[in-house]
């Protein structure tokens, strides 16, 4: 026993083996804490209704991170009395498991988002966004008034659902052809909507979300995205006390 | 190289090793630094067995407390319920009209109502429910919609074109923009509604406008334009505008015809809760 203590000398004196050395130890923090989250059953519930976002909520998404909105509010209900009061069921691994990178986020100066979808109106998000103390007089978020005045980039829109489909998304290639198509549909409310909702279900929300029907805006995009929002999964089929959706 | 000798300036041993002269003392941990690490380590393996803590194969050591985040929120809920449960038992049981009759119910259910509002209703309505220009003023007695304690309690649980089945719904069409009136006919009818609320308006383009407005309006706003709230039709007449009242608004309202949304909230509050906040806008609005 004494003389593996005294072997360390093998290990200081040479740069490689110590380096080697090091990141075996680091590294099992990482294979014990991280690995078993990528193969247990558990880590994601089996849930009804979650379903990849739309080309128009995607775009919006993006946006969302473009803008750092995560930088002051968190997408994460956590399972705590005071939370599920204010925002309602705590968020479930489940309807963030389409989100690369996911907005859980962990700085509240804003309210958190994760439910945010179908409390207000479209025109309250717009007022909001472009001069956000003209309805809530005490907020101290900055407007983003130019977002209503950007038109919508769609040129990349299939390459943004294609990219999704590399870590795991499961866009088929039926909703990659016809992102474009389905972006705009969704964003008219007079677009005929069979097929766009074939693909993602018929609680896709159709709407001109920015009040502006001549133009496709930022705007559209971001609200579009908000309004879905928490909205996915069916909570009048889930059992949150079923013993396989405790944590 | 490796000969342990007692450094004479400090009395402690050296770990023997010596580099061109340079010898390291062997200072030992802090006793207390070093028990501490022996009581974490203990810490952990007792916290092991008694936590959820070690990945398996096909799931994890669940502990021996049998916690659960979860669990615990849902029992937090549960027991939060039972603290309320008299009251909103009482609110469950009883009628609207009942509540507002009982003293004690009422104070019971303006309390909830109150903080319920704060949480969720003021973001669109104001602090104080006083509105702003797109969001109804909810402490006046004019109403769009019926301002009944029951309509009031419908219109929360269905909602104002929310999308949801059986939403209040009507729609104020986009006259300009649509081009089913010309720029001069609109021009006109702002005249009209100028002149209908009392104000000064060109009385001759008014005139003009009175075939259109029998025609175009009536069926929803009323031939005196006193307005319809089974349609949530505003009565053009009085003072109060959801949309501004200068001639430039109601005419880009005409124009236009912005149809506001209400959210409907039955999926996202108990019965309770809806009741309660329908007790406590038809009081704060002096309710019809």
């Amino acid at each position: 026993m004494k003389n593996i203590w005294k072997k360390h000398g093998v290990l200081e004196r040479r740069s490689i083996v110590l380096t080697v050395a090091i990141l075996l130890v680091v590294s099992v923090g990482g294979l014990v804490e991280i690995a078993p989250l990528f193969y247990l059953e558990s880590t994601i519930e089996k849930v009804k209704g979650v379903r990849p976002y739309t080309p128009l909520e995607l775009a919006g998404r993006d946006i969302y991170i473009r803008e750092g909105c995560y930088n002051c509010h968190s997408q994460m209900i956590r399972p705590l009395r005071d939370e599920v009061e204010r925002y309602g069921h705590y968020s479930l691994a489940a309807e963030s498991m389409y989100d690369h990178p996911f907005q859980w986020g962990s700085k509240r100066t804003g309210p958190d988002l994760a439910r945010v979808g179908g409390k207000y109106s479209d025109d309250w998000h717009r007022d909001h966004l472009i001069d956000p103390r003209s309805v809530v007089p005490e907020s101290v978020m900055p407007p983003y008034a130019f977002l209503s005045g950007r038109e919508l980039e769609t040129k990349d829109v299939q390459a943004k659902l294609a990219a999704m489909t590399k870590v795991g998304v499961p866009y088929t290639q039926d909703m990659i052809d016809n992102a474009k198509a389905d972006l705009m549909t969704q964003a008219d409310p007079f677009a005929p909507a069979r097929d766009l909702k074939g693909r993602y279900g018929e609680a896709v929300l159709q709407r001109d979300f920015d009040g502006d029907p001549a133009r496709l805006t930022e705007m559209d995009a971001l609200i579009a995205y908000m309004q879905m929002l928490g909205t996915l999964v069916d909570f009048s089929t889930y059992e949150a006390e079923a013993p396989e959706n405790l944590r | 190289m490796s000969k342990r000798e007692t450094d004479e300036v400090t009395g402690v041993e050296t770990t023997g090793h010596e580099w061109d002269g340079i010898r390291e003392l062997d200072n030992p941990l802090p006793r207390w630094w070093l028990w501490v690490f022996y009581a974490s380590v203990a810490f952990a393996i007792v916290y092991w067995v008694l936590m959820p803590a070690w990945p398996g194969i096909n799931g994890y050591t669940k502990g021996m407390m049998g916690h659960s985040d979860r669990a615990q929120v849902a029992q937090q809920l549960e027991t939060l319920r039972q603290v309320r449960g008299e009251g909103a038992a009482r609110l469950t049981n009883a009628t609207l009209q009942e509540i507002e009759a009982d003293p004690d119910l009422q104070q019971y259910a303006l309390a909830v109502g109150q903080s319920v509002f704060g949480d969720n209703c003021a973001t669109c309505h104001g602090v104080g429910g006083a509105g702003a220009k797109g969001y109804p003023n909810l402490l006046d007695d004019i109403w769009l919609w019926d301002g009944t304690l029951d309509g009031i309690h419908h219109t929360l649980q269905v909602g104002i074109r929310s999308g949801a089945e059986g939403a209040r719904f009507s729609q104020m069409p986009a006259f300009g923009r649509d081009q089913l009136l010309t720029s001069a006919q609109i021009n006109d009818l702002t005249e009209l509604v100028m002149v209908l609320s009392r104000r000064d308006g060109d009385r001759a383009a008014a005139d003009r406008a009175r075939p259109i407005f029998a025609e175009q309006c009536a069926s929803c706003h009323g031939p005196a334009g006193l307005g319809d709230h089974t349609q949530g039709a505003p009565n053009l007449t009085d003072a109060e505008w959801l949309y501004g009242a200068s001639r430039e608004e109601i005419r880009t309202q005409i124009w236009s015809g912005r149809n506001g949304v209400m959210p409907a909230w039955a999926g996202r509050f108990d019965d309770e809760t809806l009741k309660a906040l329908a007790v406590y806008v038809h009081a704060n609005a002096g309710g019809r």
